[in-house]
Parts: C-alpha cells; sequence; structure tokens
C-alpha cells in the first residue's frame, strides 16, 4: 500500500467515525494488485497500484474522468494486460477453469445482442457452464431475481433502458461470479432507476455474497453500496476508505453524507 | 397484424399495375394504341393463354429459372464465403481485397463478347456471367455486414467466454445478417437483368431466346408477354426473400409490428 493511502487512512482514524482496518484480515483475500502499471504508449495510466481486496467485499472506485479507474477494471477482467506488476487472485478463484474465468463484467452500456430474446441472453452468462434446458430453467430463476420473469420471452429492444440493464444484471450474475467487475453500469440511467437498480444491486450482493468491484463516478452511490471506497487520482490511489455504516443504510444519514464530503474534498481539495 | 390487415396492406401495391392494365386495355380499345406499337392487354394474356397451351411457356420459365438459380448458386456461396473470410481476417481481406475492387468496377455485361468466345451460347456462358453479377453485392454486402457489428458486443461475448465458433454463430453472424440481406435482394435483381440480356444475345432456350425468336417474327404480343413476365418473376424472387427477412429479422425493430 503506498504511503499517500497509508496517510489517508490514518488521518481517518484520527476522525470521529469508528472504523476498522483497511484490510480485512480475518477473510480470504479475492484478489490483490501488487505494483500495476498500465502504460499506452507514452501515457501513464495506472502508477503503481497496490490493493488487497478480501473475498465478499464492494470495493466502490471513484476517480475523475481519465484516472485510470476504467482502466483497473478491465485489467482486473483480464480485458487487458498491466505493463508492470501483478495480478493476485485468492485460492477460491483459482479453483475456476482460469484466472478470469469467475469474474464477470459489467459494462456501461447493456450491450445485450438484440437478435436473442431476453432469457437468451441472460443464458450468454451460462456459456462454458450450462446449456439447453438446464440454461433456460437458471435464466429464468434469476430473471425472476431481478424482477423480469413476465419479459423473459421478448426482444431486448422493448425494454427501457433499466429493464436492459436489470437484464445485464442477472447475465453477470447467472455464472455465479467469484468477482463481478461493474463499470458505471448505472452511468447511464434517470436518478430514480438508477437508485431502484443500487437497492436491487446490494440486495444480491447480500444474498450471493460474491467481492463487488463498483466503478462509478457518483460518490453517492459508491457511499451508500460500498464497504470500501477506493479513490484514484492521476494513475495512483488517492484514498482508500472504510464505510463502516451498518446496512441497511439510510440514504441522507450525517454518516454517509460526512464521508461523502471527505471524499469530494480529497477529489477537488 | 391479422391475416385481413395484412392482405389490405399488400393488396394496395398492386392497386397501381392493376389501373394501368385496365387504363392500357382502355386506351387500345378506342384506338388510341396502335397495336403494332403495344398490343392490349387482352391480346398478351391470349399469347400467354396460347403458349401455355403448347407448352413452350413454361418450359422456357423452367429453363430461365434453373440458370438463373444455378448462377445464382455458384455466384452467391462464393461471395458470401469470401466476403465472411476477408470480414474475419485482416490477411485474407489484405490479400483479395484490392484485386476484387478492380474487378467489381468491370461492367460485368462488358464480358459477354469474351464469354461468348470462351463458351460459345452453351449453358457455361449464362452461369458464368448471372454468378459474376450475383457475386458482387454478395460479397461486398456481407463484408460490410461483418465489418459493421457493433464491436461493444464481440467484446461482451468474449468476456463471457464465447469460442470463436459461439462468436461467430451467436454474434457475428446475427450482426451481420440485416447488410446480408441487402446484398441478397440486390443480387436477386442483378440475377434476372444478366440473364435476360445474356440469353436475348446468346441462347437457344430460355425467355430472353423466346422474346427474340418473337421479335423476328413480329409477334409483339409474346414480346410484350415475355418484358411482363420479367416484372413478375423479380417481384416473386424479391418477395421471397422479404419472407426470408422478416422470418430471420424478427428482433429488428423495423420488422416489428410490420
Amino acid at each position: 500500500m503506498p504511503a499517500a493511502s497509508l496517510a489517508a487512512v490514518r488521518s481517518f482514524v484520527a476522525a470521529p467515525i469508528p472504523t476498522r482496518p483497511a484490510v480485512s484480515v480475518e477473510s480470504p483475500r479475492a484478489f490483490a494488485f501488487k505494483g500495476v502499471e498500465k502504460r499506452f504508449g507514452d501515457k501513464v495510466v495506472l502508477d503503481g497500484i497496490d490493493i488487497d481486496v478480501p473475498v465478499g467485499q464492494f470495493v466502490a472506485v471513484i476517480g475523475k474522468s481519465g484516472c485510470g479507474k476504467s482502466t483497473l477494471l478491465r485489467l482486473l477482467a483480464g480485458l487487458d494486460r498491466p505493463t508492470a506488476g501483478s495480478l493476485i487472485f485468492g485460492p477460491e478463484a483459482k479453483a475456476g477453469a482460469g484466472e478470469e474465468s469467475r469474474t464477470r463484467f459489467m459494462f456501461q452500456e447493456p450491450r445485450l445482442l438484440p437478435w436473442a430474446s431476453v432469457v437468451k441472453n441472460v443464458e450468454v452468462g451460462l456459456t462454458g457452464i450450462a446449456a439447453g434446458a438446464e440454461a433456460r430453467r437458471r435464466a429464468l430463476a434469476i430473471l425472476g431475481e431481478v424482477g423480469l420473469a413476465d419479459r423473459a420471452d421478448e426482444w431486448p429492444s422493448v425494454l427501457s433502458g433499466g429493464q436492459k440493464q436489470r437484464v445485464a444484471l442477472a447475465r453477470a450474475l447467472i455464472g455465479q461470479p467469484q468477482i463481478l467487475a461493474l463499470d458505471e453500469p448505472l452511468g447511464a440511467l434517470d436518478a430514480l432507476t438508477r437508485i431502484e437498480m443500487q437497492q436491487l444491486l446490494e440486495r444480491i450482493w447480500l444474498e450471493q455474497k460474491f467481492t463487488a468491484v463498483l466503478v462509478t463516478h457518483d460518490v453517492a452511490e459508491a457511499v451508500a453500496l460500498a464497504d470500501r471506497v477506493v479513490v484514484i487520482s492521476e494513475g495512483r490511489i488517492a484514498l482508500d476508505l472504510e464505510v463502516p455504516v451498518a446496512r441497511p443504510r439510510w440514504r441522507g444519514s450525517v454518516e454517509l453524507a460526512r464521508l461523502e464530503g471527505r471524499i469530494l474534498d480529497q477529489l477537488f481539495g | 397484424m391479422t391475416l385481413t390487415q395484412r392482405v389490405k396492406q399488400n393488396g394496395i401495391g398492386w392497386l397501381l399495375p392493376a389501373l394501368v392494365i385496365v387504363g392500357w386495355e382502355a386506351a387500345s380499345r378506342v384506338g388510341v394504341m396502335p397495336a403494332n406499337v403495344l398490343p392490349a392487354p387482352s391480346a398478351v394474356a391470349e399469347a400467354f393463354w396460347r403458349l401455355t397451351l403448347s407448352g413452350e411457356l413454361i418450359q422456357n420459365i423452367g429453363v430461365s429459372t434453373l440458370r438463373a438459380l444455378a448462377g445464382f448458386a455458384v455466384g452467391g456461396s462464393i461471395g458470401f464465403a469470401l466476403g465472411l473470410a476477408n470480414g474475419l481476417s485482416a490477411l485474407s481481406r489484405g490479400l483479395t481485397d484490392t484485386t476484387l475492387q478492380m474487378i467489381r468496377n468491370i461492367p460485368h455485361l462488358a464480358l459477354i463478347p469474351l464469354v461468348i468466345l470462351w463458351f460459345g451460347i452453351d449453358e457455361e456462358a449464362k452461369l458464368f456471367l448471372v454468378a459474376l453479377g450475383v457475386f458482387f453485392p454478395i460479397y461486398v454486402n456481407t463484408l460490410l455486414g461483418i465489418q459493421s457489428v457493433d464491436p461493444q458486443l464481440v467484446e461482451m461475448g468474449r468476456v463471457y467466454g464465447m469460442d470463436r465458433r459461439a462468436l461467430f454463430l451467436c454474434v457475428i453472424l446475427p450482426g451481420a445478417l440485416p447488410a446480408i440481406f441487402v446484398g441478397l435482394r440486390y443480387a436477386l435483381g442483378i440475377m434476372w437483368l444478366t440473364l435476360i440480356v445474356a440469353e436475348t444475345i446468346s441462347a437457344s432456350s430460355g425467355l430472353g431466346y423466346m422474346a427474340m425468336q418473337a421479335r423476328e417474327f413480329l409477334l409483339i404480343d409474346v414480346v410484350v408477354l415475355s418484358i411482363l413476365i420479367y416484372a413478375l418473376l423479380g417481384k416473386l424472387a424479391d418477395s421471397l426473400a422479404r419472407l426470408l427477412e422478416r422470418l430471420s429479422l424478427g428482433w429488428h425493430p423495423a420488422f416489428q409490428n410490420a
């Protein structure tokens, strides 16, 4: 962990809000970045990222546009390779077929296949895991979870933006991932639909207890959902903050507002 | 949409041709349209009946259709295969695309003299010309279709662990299908055009030959009949393509509730 983030944690510990250590030692590790660097040509996008995430943690990654947060997520999902440093996955993740095989990615856009019905789109998440009647049964079950069981045989084009993103969430979850990487998946939704989706995401995360990494530019969303908020600035971790607020969280509580203020100070201070 | 609505919608397209025929018949009866310029529709219908009874018409339509389909099958499948190969592989595209684009700019009908020298007026000549004519619209549109598949969907497929085969069958081919259908419909038009030109110039059977023979004997009703049959066959081929399109592109917003 770089000195900057340690300092940040220390100053936070000194604050009046009670907290836990930045990394929980009880849980096994889900994944870790060790000195990860990513350069595109001369441009340094990530400059020495060290982070250790225990199994089941909900991490939110925040930063201004172009700070490298999406690159971090793409490295985690195996969509890109780091220029230097390494990614280490926990023992559970390694038990899968491949290192990234149990990492699922949810994109900013729904990216549904327009020529496949809703249920077939969800079945894409079972590629290489299940097929045929078994796949359909599981897909229908998870569509019920996200509240779209009655839309299973419709085309994606007739769904609203929020419904499409729920189908994408079902597709990401159906393979029972150990790590779910979310790249601003709610960014394009209207404010009310977004809150609905946040609650759905939190409920499913509490049920399935996967490790979630959510890249977002919405600080309120980050503190409402995450156990831990990581602020990235100029390719480095500028702040690594626990959110020691019990669930269910009440949006608008003083604790959340205080954390939100701290993060905004870091971003614009 | 109910069946009656569909009949109504399709029926309206036939209103104009029907009106033209009624007007044409009337003009012929009154004498505005001399029979040696354009015979009355009733005279054309008579010719149709005469040639049907003699079996000549059915035989010529059969010969032409067979030629058209054979040429289409050969040219279309080569065009489709090359379109796929060049859409999927940069190496294949680099190797062949420049050559194909050069050949594409030669009007294929300009090759008729050469084709006659090569093949005489045998079946190969017609097959070659139709295949060549059909090849390019299928090739160009298949290539375009594959190149315009949303790269975000391809990335999604990869992230979700699709192998190359699944990626092709579930993402690339369905994504390219709308463009491929455009190529198909365009190719069907070129198919008839090429065949008829080839048959009028060098053939001993088929619709084009029938029309040329009729011209020799000044049977203008048979000439007009041939032209009408081209129109009907063209429409039939296009309707079949549209039916296929509707069946396989049901997901496309343009084909929903339509």
